[in-house]
């Protein structure tokens, strides 16, 4: 199981309340993604945004700039906004990343949930569906071609004619679909062979095991050649030594968030009675203690058998301090626990098989 | 009394999750989106047994009460001779922070769904199933008679059709709230209080 951070760069909030810089975002999520590879965590992922609470506007810069100060760690959008985006920048970008990290670069695609880049980029919404599934389109042929060059023809961008697509990394680099729950996404990643992220915001998070029973499903009617079939799951989650001050903590600046998003997007804030729902069991929220967390985590892969499960922390202006401790916990006290269990129950498998044999 | 028969055009998160809980409460179900039946199957046999799958047109015509849950800013791909006659549950918002300003929605003094009214001209529109995440259809729906059954409010300007979206509410598991006219549907869109919050039927 890998175990990871993801983040959209989220400011802090200054004393009086009102938004910081956003440049302190960006030299503290560095901070952070250094942290993350210290503790031995998995993976960090940056969310494409663009706005003064998220101002992670270009992951693949910040994953370049990583990728020369970390050393094992692996580095990710989540997501890259790709409808908006052109996928032969997308791929230059995070090509370059990732031969500066020594092939620890992936890209997680995804239609993007928020929308602010689309009329900053001057594309239309109505195109929502289609921009995405060409742009994926290409960004796939350019990562797949062999010798570098790629001829596409599509609707969006001006055609390319055997042009070179440089530079190339030694392997292809990985390449996720992210998606928060529409069916048809599962099928079309299982279809394009593409590993699979789940974004659970809200609700039981077991409620994505249908649709990863899907995924499986058309991963095997498919039968794309070289399927890369992987499940990650993406959710909010912060970690203290105290279960009670993991949840309070959370509860404001996770409250806060939603709050706020609550206003820009028409919604009724969340109560914390709804909070406390779902930063408990089978809850999407993973607010807790190691033990309680790593518990948490355990009990959604009976149900979903995610190999990868990744955690948005600094949500809502979260204090960057409480963000570093929430790293160094997931690290060294949560996946420790995990680990050892996942092992366990793999001898016990391999018992059960040898015994039968 | 057999159920209405039931079709939902869109099978993105909140359509697939209303055919579900519908066909779980014994509705005949049919579903269509703009990729073609054909497009369906695979979704269908694992997340949906039971319910079918259908063009647009197929659908809507062998359907007594039609949901549309297909993001408003493609309104235009339904043909409006097709719904004449026809219950209409529009589960649909105006939402500009997600799906982009729209030219015809912006008119405050007209609400989304009478708009949806007047281009489908002939149907009977109720506006409801909008203001509940799609996920909490199949969270909090709850029997009658428990005390902390949610409500879902409705508004339409044709009272049969309410009471056909009213029976169908209370059979996937909420209290049905009629808040009157179609008009009214001001006061559970986005931006409003009602719009995915939590309430009782006593409360409102």
């Amino acid at each position: 199981m890998e175990l990871g951070v993801f983040s959209f760069g989220d400011v802090q909030r200054a004393k009086d309340g009102s938004l910081g810089p956003t440049s302190e975002s960006v030299t503290n999520l560095l901070e952070a993604i250094r942290l993350a590879d210290k503790v031995g965590l998995d993976v960090f992922g940056i969310g494409e945004h663009h706005t003064e609470y998220f101002p992670a506007s270009s992951p693949s810069t910040l994953i370049a700039a990583a990728a020369a100060t970390t050393k094992n760690i692996k580095l990710t959008s989540a997501v890259t906004v790709l409808s908006t985006d052109d996928p032969v920048r997308v791929y230059q970008q995070f090509a370059i990343a990732d031969i500066i990290s020594g092939g620890r670069v992936e890209i997680i695609a995804g239609r993007g949930s928020s929308t602010e880049s689309f009329p900053l980029f001057g594309y239309d919404l109505r195109d929502y569906d289609e921009l995405y599934a060409e742009k994926l389109d290409l960004l796939l042929k350019i990562n797949a071609s062999k010798d570098g060059k790629v001829k596409w023809e599509g609707k969006f961008r001006p055609a390319l004619d055997n042009v070179e697509i440089v530079p190339r990394p030694k392997e292809k680099m990985n390449i996720w679909l992210a998606t928060g729950g529409n069916p048809e996404s599962s099928i079309r990643a299982a279809r394009l062979g593409l590993p699979i992220t789940y974004a659970i915001i809200g609700g039981h998070a077991s409620r994505f095991a249908p649709l990863v029973e899907l995924y499986h499903e058309a991963a095997r009617q498919y039968k794309t050649p070289n399927a890369d079939v992987r499940v990650a799951i993406a959710t909010p989650g912060f970690i203290a030594e105290d279960a009670k001050d993991a949840k309070d903590t959370f509860w404001k600046s996770w409250g806060w968030a939603m709050t706020t998003l609550g206003k820009v997007r028409g919604f009724a804030a969340p109560t914390r009675d709804h909070y406390d729902a779902e930063s408990n069991r089978d809850g999407a929220l993973f607010a807790g203690s190691p033990e309680e967390i790593a518990e948490r985590i355990l009990e959604l892969h009976k149900r979903i058998g995610h190999t990868r499960h990744i955690f948005q922390m600094d949500t809502g202006q979260l204090p960057h301090d409480k963000f570093l401790k929430s790293i160094e916990l997931l690290g060294t006290k949560v996946a420790p626990i995990v680990r050892a269990a996942l092992e366990a129950e793999k001898k016990k498998e391999e018992k059960v098989k040898n015994a039968k044999i | 009394m057999p159920k209405s028969k039931l079709g939902i055009i869109g099978s993105g998160r909140l359509g697939t999750a209303i055919a579900r809980q519908s066909s779980k409460a014994g509705y005949e179900v049919r579903i269509a989106n703009s990729r073609g039946p054909e497009s369906l199957g695979l979704m269908l046999s694992v997340l949906l047994p039971g319910v079918i799958a259908g063009t647009v047109g197929g659908v809507i015509e062998q359907s007594d009460i039609i949901v549309l849950a297909i993001p408003l800013n493609q309104y235009k791909t339904l043909k409006p001779e097709l719904f004449a006659a026809k219950v209409v549950i529009d589960a649909m918002n105006y939402w500009p922070p997600t799906e982009g300003a729209i030219k015809e929605f912006m008119n405050e003094e007209v609400t989304s769904s009478e708009y949806i009214q007047h281009y489908l001209k002939g149907a009977h529109v109720v506006k409801t199933l909008n203001h509940i995440a799609y996920n909490e259809l199949e969270e909090h729906n709850l029997p009658a008679g428990d005390p902390k059954r949610r409500a879902m409010v409705l508004a339409g300007d044709d009272k049969e059709a309410k009471t056909v979206v009213s029976e169908l509410i209370d059979a996937i598991g909420f209290d049905p709230v009629d808040l009157g006219e179609l008009k009214n549907g001001k006061k559970f869109q986005p931006d409003t209080s009602l719009f995915n919050a939590r309430y009782v039927a006593n409360d409102l």
